[in-house]
């Protein structure tokens, strides 16, 4: 049993004054210093502070980049030219605000897939599990919005592509959306503008869901790689020092990681096309997303012209659905199945460690993501079609189907009574617990 | 059973401890150093940047400039006044006592060796900052023949040193310097 | 399992990345030695003075290199009063006067490189309708970057026999198409440089390159060198903290 260490500096006279008006002090200690987690978390466990610190980076380069950005078609290219070349320091900014958006979401898909592998968008926690659903969309809007702002040629064409999506929607109401998207008639200086603005307030927005995502965890506490609820004091140790300590080396392996992409691969990511002022006259060859939506980028070209068009105007005549708004809704579809995902999963069990079934469609979905990503950098031609339907459709059967059976027909293993069971080998008796950690020690 | 434990640890953990305490203490005092080595390019971008440290000296050719003319040249976003003095203007700067000036300063110390000829003055008036007017050709130059503020009725002289309204100090004089007879680098 | 994860995941960013070494039907462009790639490298000093003569008396005529100002080139060693010569080749319009006319003023330091052209169109109409890009960023906005332009610059040559190169264009297998609008602009000792190095094309074409190199990523040097402090630093702080961790854990564990 780990008993918490309370620090000197709480029973300071300062401190307490203020704690007793504001309870500040109290407040941190409890929910960052005493808090209670479970003792056998593993690695996969930092990427959720990582992603806090992640965010944070973001925002405080982001604030410093805007003081010398010009959100101006005229100036937008330039003024970034400006900050890499003049400003003291400021192609490290740029290049750290750059490559942090594409770790930001590398963090951010290990911390799901982790979700996903240990089950824990299941009950309690599934406002939890929405919550970082609502982050992952509010990510995505920023990240699209914070690429067009160079003002590139993959910015422009990259929003001229996104924007166009919303004129799928049918009786007319996409156009006046797409139109009041832009400002005018095409992606120009009042879209270049505007996006600045929203680009600015999003990742506060994003702040603002991450306190509600933590408070949420922090009503039941963390899942564990057993997914077996904590049962006393014996399954638990204190935040802090275990949790801090262990996430500041997480912090420095991250750290090192991403300085490696910074300094010495600055351009890995992204795309020489960028590189060219944008060109309304001139189409690049390929228009392709940053990495992190290529997936969804395949899912949405992946719909065939005669999908539910054929079928649909065949049976109700007056709607007409193009392939085009078939292929949006694939694409919003597919980040709509997480929300409803605590409602597909209807096992009783968590941790993917006791689903041996649910185990291989774990992995098997995680290469279908690899493969959705891979075709969504390549044109829509040939076999990429092909491989990008079939990717797709197992996208979507994997939430709809697989898992909704394997809550029906799979057979879990047995699972431990409880965290510490496994490694005391006894029951959950918290003296006989200490004693036998005693003998160990 | 705490107790135990508690004692047990004070047995062995004595020199444990202190070898723990080092190495927390030098963790901590390296992540401090990282600390400050990310915070110190955060504060330094809003510093001027290189374009802008590029304009902070200019050259000027003033062999243009005929006697009694005077131009207005931009140096660092403020207007520098340079003007081609006439012995007459030289020795009314010369000849005032200490006594009559409001902020006191020999007309010699405001102008290069060898160069009296020559007043460059930072045409901002040290009351408000208005640009006082007695540049261009058919400004008023005020009372004392030098400059005057439209804005609230300051006076400069020939040596551009206040002398009568509310402004304190007289016209500043930048830092500059003559590379050669017609080319003088300002800042 | 999560090893063989791992490999997944790199193995795809590594197909990915790699698998666009050239745009469209182009040859890929060989791999080119450069003193400047790799963790600790550094520009080639006297290949960018050359490669900056290349520019200036070959380039120049029709490639602008607009984001760069004739003060930066004294970051690669030319002194004050060259980069004052330099400026001052250059007219530039000067603020309007008192009847609110422009004049021209000799260029400063303080300048950004003066286009051949005064905008594109005018650009266009001397090039049979192609519009020469401007050069600053260059070898960062192409796939292949250095590479990429060595390869273009020195892989002029007749076309194949089955290939028909219409009138005014060019045949050079490493430009997407195969047709550039763009004739073999270095000639055999078409430059004479002043440290005697023989300007033969390939010797041209990579100190050009390496120049442009420089004129896209002018921070370089200062990234590579810092990158190597920080990672280390890193290395080193993360090893303490890991010992820490160990440490604090011993209790649990």
């Amino acid at each position: 049993m780990v008993k918490f260490q309370k620090p000197a500096w709480l029973d300071n006279s300062l401190v307490r004054w203020v704690d007793h008006r504001l309870p500040v002090f109290s407040f941190m200690s409890h929910e960052l210093y005493e808090y209670p987690t479970p003792r056998n978390l593993n690695y996969w466990w930092n990427f959720g502070s990582l992603a806090g610190i992640v965010l944070v980076i973001m925002i405080v380069t982001g604030i410093t980049l805007a003081m010398h950005y010009t959100p101006h078609t005229d100036h937008a290219f330039d003024s970034v030219e400006r900050i890499m070349r003049d400003v003291n320091y400021g192609w490290l900014i740029r290049y750290i605000h750059m490559n942090g958006g594409s770790m930001f979401f590398i963090v951010v898909y290990i911390h799901i897939f982790r979700g996903l592998y240990f089950g824990s968008y299941k009950a309690p926690r599934e406002i939890l599990w929405i919550l970082g659903v609502v982050i992952l969309l509010l990510m995505m809007a920023t990240a699209f919005m914070g690429y067009v702002l160079p003002w590139g040629q993959m910015s422009f064409w990259g929003a001229t592509v996104i924007t166009n999506l919303f004129s799928a929607i049918p009786w007319g109401i996409g156009d006046w959306i797409v139109t009041l998207l832009w400002g005018g008639f095409a992606v120009d200086n009042p879209t270049l503008n505007r996006f600045f603005s929203l680009h600015y307030l999003l990742p506060f927005l994003i702040v603002g869901v991450v306190v509600l995502h933590i408070w949420a965890l922090h009503v039941h506490g963390s899942n564990n790689p057993i997914g077996i609820d904590t049962k006393g004091e014996q399954d638990v140790i204190p935040f802090h020092p275990y949790y801090t300590i262990k996430d500041m080396f997480g912090l420095g392996v991250f750290l090192t990681f991403f300085a490696l992409f910074v300094f010495f691969a600055p351009n890995f990511f992204g795309e020489p096309d960028n590189y060219i002022p944008a060109n309304s006259l001139s189409t690049p060859a390929h228009i392709v997303p940053e990495w992190y939506f290529l997936p969804f980028y395949a899912i949405l070209r992946a719909v065939p012209d005669n999908f539910i068009g054929g079928w649909t105007t065949e049976w109700l005549g007056f709607i007409i659905f193009e392939a085009k708004l078939a292929g949006v809704l694939a694409m919003f579809g597919a980040i709509a199945v997480l929300f409803i995902l605590p409602w597909l999963d209807r096992s009783p069990v968590r941790s993917s460690r006791f689903r041996p079934m649910y185990k291989w469609f774990f992995w098997i979905f995680l290469i279908d993501c690899l493969v959705l990503g891979y075709v969504g950098a390549k044109p829509a031609e040939g076999v990429f079609i092909i491989i990008g339907r079939v990717a797709t459709a197992w996208y979507f059967i994997h939430f709809l189907v697989v898992i909704p059976l394997l809550a029906k027909f799979e057979t879990p293993k047995e699972l431990p009574k409880s965290i510490s069971e496994p490694v005391l080998g006894g029951g959950a008796e918290p003296v006989v617990a200490a004693s036998k950690a005693m003998e160990k020690a | 059973m705490a107790e135990t434990e508690g004692s047990e640890a004070a047995e062995d953990g004595h020199v444990e401890e202190t070898r723990r305490d080092f190495l927390q203490l030098a963790t901590g005092a390296f992540a401090v150093v990282g600390a400050a080595a990310v915070a110190w390019p955060l504060v330094h971008q809003m510093n001027p940047a290189a374009d802008t440290l590029a304009l902070a000296s200019i050259e000027v050719d003033i062999s243009g400039i005929e006697i009694g003319q005077a131009i207005k040249v931009k140096w660092r976003g403020k207007p520098v006044f340079i003007r081609h003095r006439t012995p007459a203007e030289i020795s009314a700067a010369a000849k005032i006592a200490r006594d009559d000036l409001v902020d006191p300063e020999e007309d010699e110390n405001r102008v290069k060796e060898g160069k009296a000829q020559w007043l460059i003055l930072v045409g901002v008036c040290t009351h408000l900052g208005c640009i006082p007017l007695g540049t261009s050709q058919g400004e008023t130059k005020g009372e004392f023949n030098g400059w005057f503020c439209p804005c609230h009725g300051s006076h400069y002289d020939t040596s551009g040193r206040i002398r009568k309204g509310p402004a304190p100090r007289n016209l500043e004089v930048p830092e500059y310097t003559f590379l050669n007879d017609t080319v003088v680098k300002i800042g | 399992m999560k090893i063989i994860k791992t490999l997944m995941v790199a193995g795809i960013f590594g197909l990915v990345a790699s698998s666009s070494q050239a745009a469209g039907d182009a040859a890929p462009a060989p791999e080119h030695y450069w003193k400047h790639s790799g963790l600790f490298g550094t520009f080639d000093r006297g290949a960018l003075r050359r490669g900056f003569k290349v520019y200036n008396e070959v380039c120049s005529g029709c490639h602008s290199l607009r984001l760069v100002a004739y003060r930066n080139l004294e970051d690669i060693g030319f002194s004050e009063a060259e980069v004052k010569r330099i400026a001052a080749e250059r007219e530039f319009p000067s603020e309007p006067n008192e009847d609110g006319e422009i004049e021209n003023r000799p260029g400063l330091p303080s300048d950004r490189f003066k286009s051949p052209f005064p905008n594109d169109n005018a650009a266009r109409a001397s090039n049979n309708g192609a519009l020469p890009p401007d050069l600053s960023l260059i070898v960062k906005a192409r796939i292949g970057g250095a590479d990429y332009i060595q390869a273009l610059l020195t892989g002029y040559k007749d076309a194949p026999t089955n290939v028909t190169v219409p009138e005014g264009m060019n045949y050079n297998e490493y430009f997407a198409g195969k047709l550039i609008a763009m004739a073999a602009p270095l000639q055999e000792d078409g430059v004479e440089y002043a440290d005697g190095t023989k300007a033969t094309v390939k010797q041209q074409a990579e100190d050009v390159v390496t120049f442009l190199a420089w004129t896209a990523e002018p921070e370089l040097e200062e990234r590579k060198r810092m990158g190597v402090k920080v990672i280390l630093f890193l290395l080193l702080l993360t090893g303490l903290v890991y010992v820490v961790k160990r440490r604090v854990w011993a209790k649990v564990h």
